[in-house]
């Protein structure tokens, strides 16, 4: 393995995406909006429930599962709320930043190379398919871990902070979210940027890849309705399995998009 | 593959689907020669480069490229070549010093050499002043120039240009005539596609000419132009006074030949344009014209030019088989 080569691939492929405002737009305002500006007001959650049409969230409380009912045991309503969103109903959305990351470079750098018609230079210098491959990957998948970990240290701190008046103490990260940070949000980037190799090696722009490939983030989408309504529950073993799934069907794009990203190919649609 | 060639295929065909875009090619370059590969669009020129260079695997036939096989050892043959793509491929959003040190460091450029050779290459394509601004405020020029820098920076020894003056003025087209002339005297062996013939006349060797895939002529310009019979092409400016038929005239002489429909001349003095095979035919036609009582003022000759060449063979003239030859073209 070349490792300057892929080093370097990484280095530029990450150096073009800090002057692409298409990449770096929803890369800064999505993790925003969802390590800052939820927690923080989940923080408001006990004063809105005093708010007319704020039953609701009382009997979505009421209506969760036995299991969940027993996990909140012990506190106050009010802290059954703040642990109820930021604990559980936020932890399906936080492995969004990591897909999403994932699949926005990946986009730039597999297809939207293509669409900019820089890839014939790259084709023509002594690196290997797989080193090629592996210093786009890595070029999605670094930055993705960055800001999950990132994210995840921010979360626990704004999530303490805002809560604090409500919980008075340190109630979070707990064993479950220390799972879906280390485990299952690198699994969820993988699947991100599997799925966007794929997809870009059949479509010829950044937004077609971008596009498509953002079909990967249904599951999440299923887990955090399925959990609001009561159907789902995470906990650390069914986090931990779903991580094992999410690195499996990752393996399955990876594999399959490695076999598509050959130069000879590359070359023969560009 | 013999110890000069650099370059050596044999029956080297690609095909998409139903289409060949290249047919059976046989190639051979040797050390330190610059030759030309001319063709139209489609001709399959990008095609034979991506093939030579492991980037397209053949459909059939081999190559050798600097002793390698380019699909087996592709990227040890990459390491030793450089590519000029015809789209200048590079990134809008580095400077043009960011994208030259990426591509150091992808060929394995030793990293103390790096920053001294990008500073050579920027000032030898007079792109100093430029290189800490981004590629997208660059002019095509400029962006020509730096692809050429780029396929420049391991200092390779088999060097591919794809439509180096493509889109360029002639003054920049001219830079980078006077840059590949300079490789070529360095001793570097060049594989020029280009549609543009004078560039192609005055820096190449040998030119190979491609129709659809396929190699249809190939040797030097003049060889080329005796291959096809053609003439070298004289004006005479004369005042022909008592000639009343100059075109009967050339018609008596032996290696003339008439250019032009015999209502073609006209002014005062005239100027009467054939072509003629050698130059003691060219004497003949100017004693006749005296001999007649023309007064001769001026004869111009000008030598079957490589565009010539190109358009008689466009026209669908093939040159001559040689002694020894027994079929196809090969190059």
């Amino acid at each position: 393995m070349n490792v300057r080569a892929i080093r370097a691939i990484v280095v530029k492929d990450l150096s073009v995406l800090r002057h692409s405002k298409a990449v770096l737009i929803p890369l800064i305002v999505v993790p925003l909006v969802m390590l800052l500006i939820l927690p923080a007001l989940a923080a408001f959650a006990p004063s809105l429930m005093a708010l007319p049409g704020a039953s609701d969230l009382s009997a979505m409380l009421d209506g969760m599962p036995a299991i969940m009912q027993e996990r909140l045991a012990g506190f106050s309503d009010d802290q059954r709320i703040v642990v109820l969103m930021l604990t559980y109903l936020f932890a399906p959305m936080y492995l969004i930043l990591p897909l999403m990351v994932a699949s926005v470079i990946a986009a730039d750098t597999f297809a939207g190379e293509r669409e900019r018609r820089t890839l014939e230079a790259l084709v023509y210098t002594p690196t290997t398919d797989a080193e090629l491959l592996l210093g786009k990957l890595l070029a999605g998948f670094l930055p993705a871990l960055a800001v999950a970990w990132g994210g995840f240290v921010v979360y626990a701190v704004v999530a303490n902070l805002a809560a604090w008046p409500t919980m008075g103490r340190v109630f979070f990260p707990t064993g479950m979210w220390f799972v879906l940070a280390l485990w299952v949000a690198p699994a969820v980037a993988a699947v991100g940027l599997g799925a966007t190799v794929v997809v870009s090696s059949k479509v010829s722009t950044f937004q077609e890849a971008y596009q498509i490939g953002g079909v990967v983030v249904l599951p999440i989408v299923l887990l955090v309705v399925g959990q609001a309504a009561g159907v789902v529950v995470l906990s650390t073993v069914f986090v931990a399995v779903l991580g094992a799934v999410f690195w499996a069907i990752a393996a399955v794009l990876l594999t399959y998009g490695a076999r598509t990203f050959r130069r000879g190919e590359l070359m023969a649609r560009a | 593959m013999t110890r000069t060639h650099v370059i050596e295929t044999r029956g080297l065909t690609r095909r998409f689907g139903d289409v060949t875009a290249v047919d059976a090619l046989d190639l051979d370059v040797e050390r330190c020669e610059v030759v030309g590969l001319l063709g139209h669009n489609g001709a399959g020129k990008t095609t034979t480069v991506r093939l030579l260079n492991g980037v397209l695997a053949p459909s059939g036939g081999s190559a050798r490229v600097l002793g390698f096989d380019p699909m087996h050892d592709g990227v040890a043959l990459r390491r030793r070549c450089g590519v000029s793509t015809e789209t200048p491929s590079v990134d809008e959003r580095l400077t043009g010093r960011a994208g030259l040190r990426f591509f150091a460091e992808v060929f394995d450029v030793p990293p103390a050499r790096v920053e001294r050779r990008i500073d050579e290459l920027l000032a030898a394509f007079d792109l100093t002043a430029a290189a800490d601004q981004r590629v997208g405020t660059y002019s095509k020029g400029m962006r020509q120039r730096l692809t050429l820098a780029r396929a420049l920076l391991h200092e390779p020894e088999l060097l591919f240009l794809d439509e180096p003056s493509s889109g360029l003025d002639p003054v920049a087209a001219r830079a980078v005539d006077e840059r590949i002339a300079g490789l070529r005297d360095a001793g570097t062996t060049v594989l020029l596609c280009t549609h543009n013939l004078a560039q192609a006349q005055a820096l190449c060797d040998r030119v190979v000419v491609l129709e659809r895939g396929a190699v249809v002529a190939s040797g030097t310009p003049t060889a080329l132009a005796a291959d096809l019979g053609a003439s070298i092409e004289v004006r005479v400016a004369a005042r022909l006074a008592a000639v009343t038929d100059v075109w009967a005239l050339l018609a008596d002489v032996e290696g003339a030949r008439r250019l032009e429909s015999p209502d073609a001349l006209g002014g005062e003095p005239h100027e009467v344009r054939f072509g003629a095979s050698d130059d003691a035919a060219i004497a003949a036609v100017v004693r006749a014209l005296v001999h007649a009582g023309a007064d001769v003022y001026a004869v111009e000759r000008r030598a079957p030019s490589l565009e010539d060449v190109y358009f008689a063979l466009h026209r669908g003239e093939r040159p001559a088989p040689r002694a020894g030859a027994t079929e196809g073209v090969s190059a």
